[in-house]
């Protein structure tokens, strides 16, 4: 556990220096995600990393980095940008791809974007079919990737908790949670015929706790909307919901200051704030000990529907 | 971009709390237990009283599911798929994480119905322990058996036995002591079976009520051991294998430019320290360790199971699927096997068929050339058979045409265990566990490059299972489908030919090698079969017609007989 400031890795090899790692509970989750990430370059014609400018995928990027130290990521980063996602991710997103020289790609459902697609025009539910699920499958379809990894998590919702390492999905992007292929120890089936495709997450074992951790004890930089700050923000009840869309105001309703912070990064629309002081990790971490609502709880689209991310996932979602 | 400066700001002792964190292990445990056991409510209630669920997800289960009102239904915290919602039942493994003060805990939560067998070994696995369940009014059912069967196959050590509803029997010790003892003496016969023994736990509990999950019940008295809980959080973690010999599979060779190379993988077994001999499979060259690199720097010594990078001294023609291993042990190349495979296909397995074989970081092509028994789990017995059915478990013989370094899974974990693949749909079609291994010399006519001249009956026998010949049958039209059918499973190359046809034209084909059935099927309900002048006759409604069929052309000489532990690995 240290405090020290980000180390930056020229990417050189530093000989000599000698030392034993413990193996605490983050080591062998780290050990296990790094496994997971060689195994699909390796086995795999074309990975591609999505890369959603979270939390969990700046853990992603660093097992990244880890597993090929000191070769470069061996495989592009897609962002699905909806062209809702708040304008920090999208300057975080850029600086980030530069610092670890990593290929970034972005995929937008232009048309729908075009059209004036949106969760208010639209329901939620439509909203993420056009702007993640469809992006996502085109995005992939695209540039014939076989292969995606992405940072979900079981311990983030019930459906997920089912979910394979290594997700098979069929021609049409497709989950089947009633024919999921067995997965045992840690050999993944990693055989595709042309067209089918499989999803990778490589934190699949890693809860919110973890990850919070090893972002501090990893010292991975994240994106400042996590931590608490005086924000404008629109009060509604318990929710409040960020001023970053005009269209999301109700006539006549006026933002107020609110020391608040974001706990997922979604849509700006659709992602609730919460009151909060905390105002760096370990400031996290003391308030999620406290917390009684799961990260998810802030997420409109969760709730849409009775099984909602069953559904969505079944349709082509992450 | 980010605040990490505002890492030493401190409001509370969260640094200490963090400086425990680090401290904590990891225990995976599997839960087995069938739907009437109460598994998943034990689950939800170990999520429940270790404040691992948060209020809005216990908000969305409440008044749901079919307790009693203003009671929660645990199980709906656990059961997370439509499907299983709807019908009441666990149909996959799901994973749940939950942490005390002293541990991390990963569950894999299985299902205990038989047709998911598959899953349940899936979830063991992984396991370092595992939660069965007994249900304290019913004693130990077929279920139970299951479990404790796979969990010893599987090489979980450390099984706990939740006898559970001790409240519906009056918390009688009694009744807990008959059902403790009935099984020890199960597990001491499954331990006979698989070779690998267990370490179980007795707690008397009920998930409804919460009496020993997590607190010591004061309804029992008389039970002064540790509550489920204490009991998980104290058992072993990953048995060490500090001790272990050194086992390194290569995933990939790191080359970012002409100064580096260095060898990528996830250490299997032991401890590798710079300096070190080991040597590479299959080449067998050996060479010393230079450097253990990682991205938070070099290391002075590294164990399993990390992820790390090797660098050695001398240049070293090592690629992804080659064995780094310590000199001293460095493991068989083996070009065979006997195994115990749990089938998890809806097609049956189907011997001398090519599968593929995934064993560490390699895939090679592998084939099945006999089962040797599948065992009857209910029973223990081990009853002839000539394929597996899914969520069967037998022990099979395996040649590798290329052969490939294993280890015994009861000594190895990592390079004990493989799964198959079936090269035309790529589904995963089976876990294996390597009992024995059988060296390169074992091995009898694996090589096609060095076989000339024609093809012999021998080459034919060991390939297709059986020699030329010919079987009669008589009756049953079910019966002589189902009869063929079997064989084709199995790999037999079988021609249908009328009852009337002539003989020299029988006689050519079975002297070709092929296996003539001649036919005259008709109504009746029993089927007659002869090789030569051995006869049987099966009812169409006796189960092991098919088997008595094969039994038959065994005891002739027809198909290869079948071989019990022991015997050579080829046919």
């Amino acid at each position: 556990m240290s405090g020290t400031p980000v180390e930056v890795h020229s990417g050189e090899v530093s000989a000599g220096v000698t030392r034993t790692l413990r193996t605490n509970h983050l080591r062998l989750l780290e050990a296990e995600s790094i496994h997971i990430l060689r195994e699909v370059a390796s086995e795999f014609e074309r990975p591609v990393m999505l890369y959603s400018v979270g939390k969990d995928s700046s853990v992603m990027l660093r097992l990244a980095q880890k597993a090929f130290f000191p070769a470069p990521i061996p495989f592009p980063l897609m962002h699905i940008d909806t062209g809702f996602k708040f304008a920090e991710m999208i300057a975080f997103r850029d600086w980030m791809a530069k610092e670890v020289g990593a290929e970034l790609l972005v995929w937008r459902n232009e048309p729908a974007i075009a059209a004036g697609t949106n969760p208010i025009a639209l329901d939620t539910k439509r909203c993420c079919g056009l702007l993640k699920t469809q992006a996502l499958l085109d995005g992939l379809k695209h540039y014939g990737f076989d292969a995606a990894f992405g940072g979900a998590r079981r311990d983030e919702e019930k459906s997920r908790a089912k979910e394979r390492i290594y997700s098979f999905r069929d021609g049409a992007g497709q989950w089947d949670p009633k024919n999921q292929r067995p997965e045992l120890w840690n050999l993944y089936n990693a055989r595709v015929h042309p067209g089918e495709s499989i999803r990778v997450f490589p934190l699949s074992n890693w809860t919110e706790m973890d990850v919070w951790q090893y972002i501090h004890q990893e010292n991975i930089p994240v994106v400042d909307l996590y931590f608490a700050k005086e924000r404008p923000m629109y009060v509604r009840g318990e929710t409040l919901l960020p001023v970053e869309q005009a269209f999301v105001a109700w006539p006549g309703e006026k933002p107020q200051m609110v020391k608040s912070r974001l706990r997922s990064l979604g849509c700006s629309p659709c992602t609730g704030a919460i009151r909060s002081d905390a105002d760096s990790i370990p400031g996290i971490i003391a308030e999620m000990l406290s917390f009684r609502s799961s990260e998810r709880a802030n997420r409109v689209i969760d709730h849409d529907q009775e099984g909602s991310m069953e559904l969505k996932k079944r349709e082509g979602y992450f | 971009m980010s605040e990490i400066a505002a890492v030493q700001e401190t409001t509370f002792s969260i640094q200490g709390f963090l400086a425990e964190e680090g401290r904590k292990d990891l225990l995976r445990f599997s839960t087995a237990g069938s739907v009437d056991d109460g598994k998943s409510t034990l689950i939800g209630r170990l999520l429940y009283d270790t404040q691992s669920v948060y209020e809005d997800q216990v908000k969305s289960i409440e008044g749901k599911g079919t307790t009693l009102p203003g009671q929660i239904d645990f199980a709906l915290l656990t059961d997370g798929l439509r499907a299983e919602r709807e019908q009441g039942i666990t149909i996959d493994v799901a994973y749940r994480y939950f942490a005390t003060d002293k541990r991390k805990f990963i569950i894999a939560d299985t299902p205990g119905h038989e047709q998911y067998t598959r899953n349940m070994a899936t979830g063991a696995s992984t396991a370092d322990a595992t939660v069965v369940l007994i249900d304290a009014s019913k004693g130990v059912l077929i279920q139970s058996r299951r479990h404790a069967f796979i969990a010893s196959l599987l090489r979980v050590r450390h099984v706990l036995v939740a006898v559970n509803k001790m409240d519906l029997i009056g918390y009688d010790e009694a009744k807990f002591r008959a059902i403790e003892s009935d099984f020890r003496a199960l597990l001491s016969q499954i331990a006979a079976d698989t070779g690998s023994p267990v370490t179980p736990h007795f707690i008397p509990v009920s998930a409804l009520l919460g009496d020993n999950i997590v607190h010591r019940s004061s309804a029992m008295s008389w039970y002064s051991g540790p509550s489920l809980l204490e009991l998980l959080e104290s058992v072993p973690a990953a048995v060490n294998s500090e001790k272990e010999p050194f086992r390194f599979p290569v995933q990939r060779v790191l080359r970012p430019d002409s100064t580096f190379r260095g060898f990528a993988g996830q250490i299997a077994s032991g401890t590798v320290r710079p300096g070190d001999t080991i040597v590479a499979l299959p080449s067998g060259r050996s060479a010393q360790v230079d450097r253990i690199v990682t991205y938070d720097g070099d290391l002075a010594e590294a164990q399993a199971p990390l992820s790390v990078t090797l660098v050695l001294k001398t240049e070293v023609d090592i690629s992804r699927g080659d064995l780094i291993a310590s000199a001293e042990n460095a493991g068989t190349i083996a070009g065979g096997c006997k195994a115990h495979l749990v089938w998890m296909d809806q097609q049956p397995l189907q011997l001398h068929r090519r599968y593929l074989l995934k064993h560490t970081s390699q895939t090679v092509p592998a084939y099945v050339t006999a089962v040797d028994y599948r065992t009857e789990i209910g029973t223990l017995e081990h009853k002839r058979a000539h394929t597996l059915e899914i969520n069967g478990i037998g022990v099979v013989s395996i040649q590798l045409p290329r052969p490939i370094v294993l280890d015994k899974y009861s000594e190895n974990r990592a390079t004990g265990a493989f799964i198959l693949i079936d090269p035309a749909t790529n589904s995963t079609v089976a876990a294996g566990m390597v009992r024995e291994v059988a060296g390169r010399d074992s091995l009898v006519g694996t090589s096609s490059a060095a076989a000339s001249g024609p093809v012999t009956g021998e080459e034919r026998l060991r390939r297709w299972g059986h020699q030329g010949g010919e079987l009669q049958l008589a009756g049953s039209v079910e019966l002589i489908d189902m009869v063929e059918r079997a064989l084709f499973a199995m790999g037999a190359v079988t021609v249908r030919v009328p009852a009337l046809a002539d003989a020299v034209r029988i006689s050519q084909l079975a002297a070709a090698g092929l296996l003539a059935l001649v036919v005259a099927p008709s109504n009746e309900g029993f089927l007659k079969a002869r090789v030569g002048d051995a006869e049987i006759v099966v009812e169409a409604e006796d189960a092991t017609a098919v088997t008595a069929v094969l039994e038959l052309l065994e005891e002739n000489g027809v198909l290869a007989s079948h071989k019990e532990e022991g015997s050579e690995y080829s046919i």
